[in-house]
Order: C-alpha cells, then sequence, then structure tokens
C-alpha cells in the first residue's frame, strides 16, 4: 500500500491550491452575495485545463486520473463551493455522459469543447414529481419520421442555463417492454430546440454562484441521433453517472470542511478573549483536533474511491460510504467552524456563515444521505 | 535561439526560518522545497520571450541543486520551459556566492546560451549578488533589476528600474538579465504541461562534467560567517505631549523637517 501522491497528482494539486487562493477564494463571498455566476473563473480553470481534467488528451482534455480530479476538486472547494459545483457537475455530469457512451460523432460534436472548457452542459435527470425515486421519470420521447418528440420537466439541473451552455442530456421514457414496464433511454437536447426552455436561475440557499434551473420540454424536436448510447439504456447509464459523480461530490465535501478547518484555525489563533487567544482553551482546541480527524477520514475514504476507479476496480460501494460520511462530514465540522467563531460566525463577512449555508446540499445532492444507506445496504445484499 | 533561465530551489517562504548554529547555515531538512519565487517571475519573462519568437526557441531551466530537487525543477517545466540541467554534487556543498555563480557559469556554458535570465535575489540568503557574478563569469554583459526587455535580432532592449525612474538601455547578445515583478505575474503551470513535463529531459550534471580549475563548496568558499545576530529590536516611538492641535501640528512638522522627509 502506498500513501504517496505521484509527482503529476501533487503538482496538480499545488496548481489548484494556488489557483483557489489567489483567484477563487477572494470572489466567494461578492459571489455569494450576488449570485453571478462566475464566466471569469470557469474561462481560467479552462485555460490551466480543469474542465476536461480526466478525459483524454485527443478530446482536448488533460488525461489526468481520478484521485488529481478529488484533489482538484477539494482544492477549489476549500475556496468556494459554488466554483467547485460548477466544476464538478461540468466534468461528473455534463461531460462524462459523451465520454462513456457518446458516438464518435457526439464526442467530437460535444466532449470536445466541453473537455476546453468553452461549452457547459446539463445532466437532466430529477424531476419535480421524482427525485429520489428518479426511476419514476415522467419525461416522455417520442420517435416519429427519424425525430424524437420531447415533452416533460426537469428539476434542480446544473450548468443548464448560462450563457455558454450548449445543452442537456435529459433521461426520458422513450417506449414500454412487454410487460408494460418504462423503458428509459438518454438524449442529449440542444439549447436552441423550439419548445426547450429554462426558467431563471432558482433562488437558493447555497451553491448560490452555480447555475441551477428547471427545464421545460413542450413538443420540443431533437434528431434521431441525439440518443445517447442504446435506447433503453438510460437507466444503467445514469446509475454508472451518478456513480463516478459521487467520488467529486464527496471531494466537494471534504474541500469544504478543509475550508472551515482553515477559517477556524486562523480565528482561533487570532481572537482573544481572556486575555489570550481562544485557541489556548481545551474546549477551543479538542473541537480543532475533532474537525482535523473527521476531515483526514473522510479524505482518505475519498481517494480510497477515486484510487479504485483508476485501477478499474468495482469503486461503487467505496464512493457510496465516502459520499454519505462526507457530506454528514461537512456538517458536523461547519457546525463546529460557527460555533468556534460564535457570533462573528453568524455574520456574512466570515466565510464560515456561507459555508454553513454551502454544506446542507452535501447530503442531498446526487443522492440523500437516507438514499445512500439505501445504496450501501444493497451492495451488501440485504 | 537559447535562453536559460536560472532557479533555485528554497524553503517554503510561508515557514519558519530557522538558522542552524553551528554551521550557521539555514536549516533546509523537515520544510518544504519550492522554487525560489523571484526565480518565477524569470521564467515568466523567458516563456513570455519565447511565446514573442515562436519556433526555434527553447527556454532550458538550470539549477544547482540536490538530486531531490527534480520535482521542484518539474513544476518551471510544467509552467512551459523545454528541458532543464540540475547540476547536483556533494562537492558544491557551503558554496558561497563566487563558488556557486563559477560552478553555474561552467554549466550554463556547458549547455550553451544566447541569453540568461535570472532572478533579482532568493527568498533564503537574499544576497542578490548572483546576477552579476554569473554575468562576470559568463564573460557577457549583466542588466540588472530589468522590468521589460525586447529581443531585436542579436540586440536585446531593456528598462532597468532605479530607485528614481528606470533606465533605458541595449546591449548585444549574448547576455544576461535579471528581472523584478514588474515583467508580469508568473503563469500558473496547465493541466496539459503538468502531465507532459515528466516526459521533458532533466539532465544530470556533476562537478566531474565541469572539469573547474577552482575549488568549490565550503573548500572553495572566498566568504565565511562569522557570527550572526538578530536584527535590534525597533525602537519604541516617540510621544509628544502637547496642550492643542496647533502645538500637536507644529511638532509633526518640526520632526519631519528633522528627518529632511519635508
Amino acid at each position: 500500500m502506498d500513501f504517496h501522491f505521484t509527482d503529476e497528482q501533487k503538482a496538480i494539486q499545488s496548481l489548484c491550491r494556488e489557483f483557489a487562493r489567489d483567484e477563487v477564494k477572494p470572489r466567494a463571498e461578492e459571489m455569494d452575495a450576488s449570485a453571478a455566476f462566475p464566466y471569469d473563473l470557469v474561462k481560467k480553470m479552462a485555460a490551466l485545463g480543469l474542465m476536461g481534467l480526466p478525459f483524454p488528451e485527443e478530446y482536448g482534455g488533460s488525461g489526468a486520473d481520478t484521485v488529481s480530479y478529488a484533489l482538484a476538486v477539494m482544492e477549489i472547494a476549500r475556496a468556494d463551493a459554488s466554483t467547485a459545483i460548477t466544476l464538478a457537475a461540468h466534468v461528473s455530469l455534463g461531460s462524462m455522459p459523451f465520454y462513456l457512451f457518446g458516438t464518435e460523432a457526439q464526442k467530437q460534436k460535444y466532449l470536445v469543447p466541453l473537455a476546453r472548457g468553452e461549452m457547459l452542459w446539463g445532466f437532466g435527470l430529477t424531476e419535480p414529481q421524482a427525485g429520489s425515486d428518479a426511476g419514476g421519470t415522467r419525461t416522455r420521447a417520442e420517435l416519429r419520421d427519424g425525430r424524437w418528440t420531447v415533452n416533460g420537466t426537469k428539476a434542480f439541473i446544473t450548468n443548464s442555463g448560462t450563457d455558454i451552455t450548449g445543452g442537456t442530456t435529459i433521461t426520458a421514457i422513450t417506449g414500454h417492454d412487454e410487460r408494460g414496464r418504462p423503458e428509459i433511454s438518454n438524449l442529449a437536447v440542444e439549447q436552441a430546440t423550439p419548445g426547450f426552455t429554462r426558467a431563471k436561475t432558482y433562488r437558493k440557499m447555497g451553491w448560490r454562484a452555480s447555475d441551477t434551473r428547471e427545464l421545460s420540454f413542450a413538443d420540443a424536436e431533437v434528431p434521431e441521433d441525439a440518443l445517447l448510447g442504446r435506447r433503453g439504456d438510460g437507466l444503467k447509464q445514469f446509475l454508472q453517472i451518478l456513480d463516478g459523480g459521487r467520488i467529486s461530490v464527496a471531494a466537494l465535501s471534504v474541500g469544504l470542511a478543509m475550508g472551515a478547518f482553515d477559517e477556524s484555525l486562523a480565528y482561533a489563533q487570532a481572537r482573544h478573549q481572556f486575555g489570550k487567544p481562544i485557541s489556548k482553551f481545551q474546549a477551543i482546541q479538542f473541537k480543532l483536533a475533532d474537525m482535523l480527524c473527521q476531515i483526514e477520514h473522510a479524505k482518505l475514504m475519498v481517494l480510497k474511491a477515486a484510487w479504485e476507479k483508476d485501477r478499474g476496480e468495482d469503486f461503487v460501494m467505496s464512493a457510496s460510504l465516502a459520499k454519505l460520511f462526507s457530506g454528514e462530514m461537512s456538517h458536523r465540522v461547519v457546525n463546529e467552524a460557527v460555533q468556534i467563531h460564535g457570533g462573528y460566525g453568524f455574520m456574512d463577512e466570515y466565510p464560515v456563515s456561507r459555508m454553513y449555508r454551502d454544506q446542507k446540499i452535501n447530503e442531498i445532492g446526487e443522492g440523500t444521505n437516507e438514499i445512500q444507506r439505501l445504496v450501501i445496504c444493497r451492495l451488501m445484499g440485504l | 535561439m537559447k535562453i536559460v533561465v536560472t532557479v533555485k530551489l528554497v524553503p517554503d517562504t510561508n515557514a519558519d526560518k530557522r538558522i542552524d548554529p553551528a554551521s550557521k547555515r539555514l536549516v533546509r531538512t523537515g520544510v518544504e522545497t519550492v522554487l525560489n519565487p523571484f526565480d518565477e517571475y524569470a521564467i515568466e519573462a523567458a516563456l513570455q520571450l519565447k511565446d514573442k519568437a515562436g519556433e526555434g526557441t527553447t527556454v532550458t531551466v538550470v539549477t544547482m541543486a540536490p538530486e531531490s530537487g527534480k520535482e521542484v525543477v518539474r513544476k518551471a517545466l510544467a509552467m512551459g520551459c523545454d528541458d532543464a540541467v540540475l547540476l547536483s554534487d556533494d562537492g558544491l556543498a557551503g558554496s558561497d556566492v563566487w563558488g556557486t555563480a563559477y560552478a553555474l557559469a561552467a554549466a550554463i556554458k556547458k549547455s550553451g546560451f544566447d541569453l540568461v535570465v535570472c532572478g533579482t535575489q532568493s527568498t533564503d540568503a537574499i544576497t542578490g549578488e548572483l546576477p552579476g557574478a554569473l554575468a562576470e563569469f559568463l564573460g557577457v554583459p549583466g542588466l540588472t533589476y530589468v522590468r521589460k526587455v525586447e529581443l531585436n535580432g542579436t540586440t536585446l532592449a531593456a528598462e532597468r528600474e532605479t530607485d528614481n525612474g528606470y533606465l533605458k538601455v541595449s546591449c548585444p547578445l549574448p547576455a544576461l538579465i535579471s528581472v523584478t515583478k514588474s515583467i508580469g505575474e508568473a503563469r500558473y503551470p496547465s493541466l496539459k504541461g503538468i502531465m507532459g513535463a515528466k516526459k521533458k529531459t532533466i539532465a544530470p550534471l556533476t562537478l566531474a562534467d565541469l572539469a573547474l580549475d577552482a575549488p568549490v563548496g565550503s573548500v572553495g568558499a572566498k566568504t565565511e560567517v562569522l557570527a550572526l545576530a538578530q536584527p535590534p529590536a525597533r525602537e519604541k516611538g516617540k510621544v509628544v505631549h502637547v496642550a492643542d492641535g496647533a502645538e500637536g501640528a507644529r511638532a509633526i512638522v518640526d520632526f519631519l523637517k528633522e528627518k529632511k522627509l519635508i
């Protein structure tokens, strides 16, 4: 067993740490307040090669591994969760389906500009009435005269409505099998498709500078070759996408907790009460020790899942365990971070206040804590 | 056109510095090693010149460091430098500015160059003398504290920062310059650069390869650190008790006049 990072992994981690500290962190407070999408940061991340991090160079990517990807998301999330989810959703949800299931033509048309970070893309699974019950999709696509006609609504779709979004890959019912069960397929729907509209971005508790919208399809017609992979494989495909996505969301939770820890450590050393820094009081010291311990625990779980994925091993259990633990861990850590800050932690000008709000979605997005437990139990064979 | 950038590996600038009282040298163990931040501007300057010149211009990184410094040199390669020379030899330990410049000059001559770009100083010893000494040993014009540089065929035009402004100067190539922060923020390495850096060459060089005429390392050092002392603590500010604002203003003006500040 080897806990050393490779030279490349170390270099990518330190690049992202520097970039996050110098370019992202100074923007975080203003981005949260204005809820404005950070086009400039996306452009800068694209120039560094982060937007196509795990994809091969031939498709415009950087050819790095999953461990590097997890380290990158951690460092960005340490500075700002909105920017981190924009990156993570772009790579794991927007681009990955084309890489895994796309035809060569689809890869050239979509994956190349996505990996270069010139374009963003949404992944439309959740619906107003189909959240945890993702199989309960109601959106329908009917094939007639070589064209799909799509009708339905998608909810909470990240990166789906920015000025540089090219479209969204959606799950839709494309028919029924002989026993009447719905056949689900994935379709790549381009932004300019008539009948496809995006609502204004949601007003959110956290991740406020990320682009999240509701999508509507009213007799939206897309060409037959918008189908991703085989017809009827939709369910299988999105489950595979979510497995990989869990690693990045878990990394995001770890990064957010690291950021909250950084703030707490600095604050505890600077804040004086009763004639000395509060970091000299055991009540605060123990909180910091517990925070660091939990962060390290979650980090190891995330990196193990990423490492298994890189080795081509089955990483599904590890990814689910990491996602569940990291999400709940970040809850405990940001809570203590605000507690260490006392009244100042409740004030907007202290980053932990934003982190407290940004954290909650870590326990909901890409499978709630409860669904994650269900997945783990199923993997145990229960 | 071959550009050589000299870089030094220094202890992390954010870490506390400790000096070993016995050897009177900076303790380098247990502290992360990084590229000297001033040298990142030198890399940036060299890469800007390469970007402008296009095909046929290469940037070679030359450093004198232990073998373990390879990983740090890779950052320079990830930023876009083409290859590196790592001069590494136990016999170099304890070299002072003279020895370092002498050995580096031999390594640079061996690799060949049209232009050498240095940072103005390192963050560890901060002598700021190396660029000048290196130009001397190389036998080429040395322009220090350059804030802007342009290459026109076989000549180099530069602006040198001074305390009061800047000097416009030019010299023929080959030459050496040291560049300041004004050259522009150092670029980030891209992921592609990072992934490609491992395929680039870091050529090892030892003292045996250089066949120097004079000894280097602690044996060849022309200087010796005799003693180390803390800088004197800053004196307490002067407190003046005055009756009113007018008297206070007069006291301040008198003080500034006395210091020749107004």
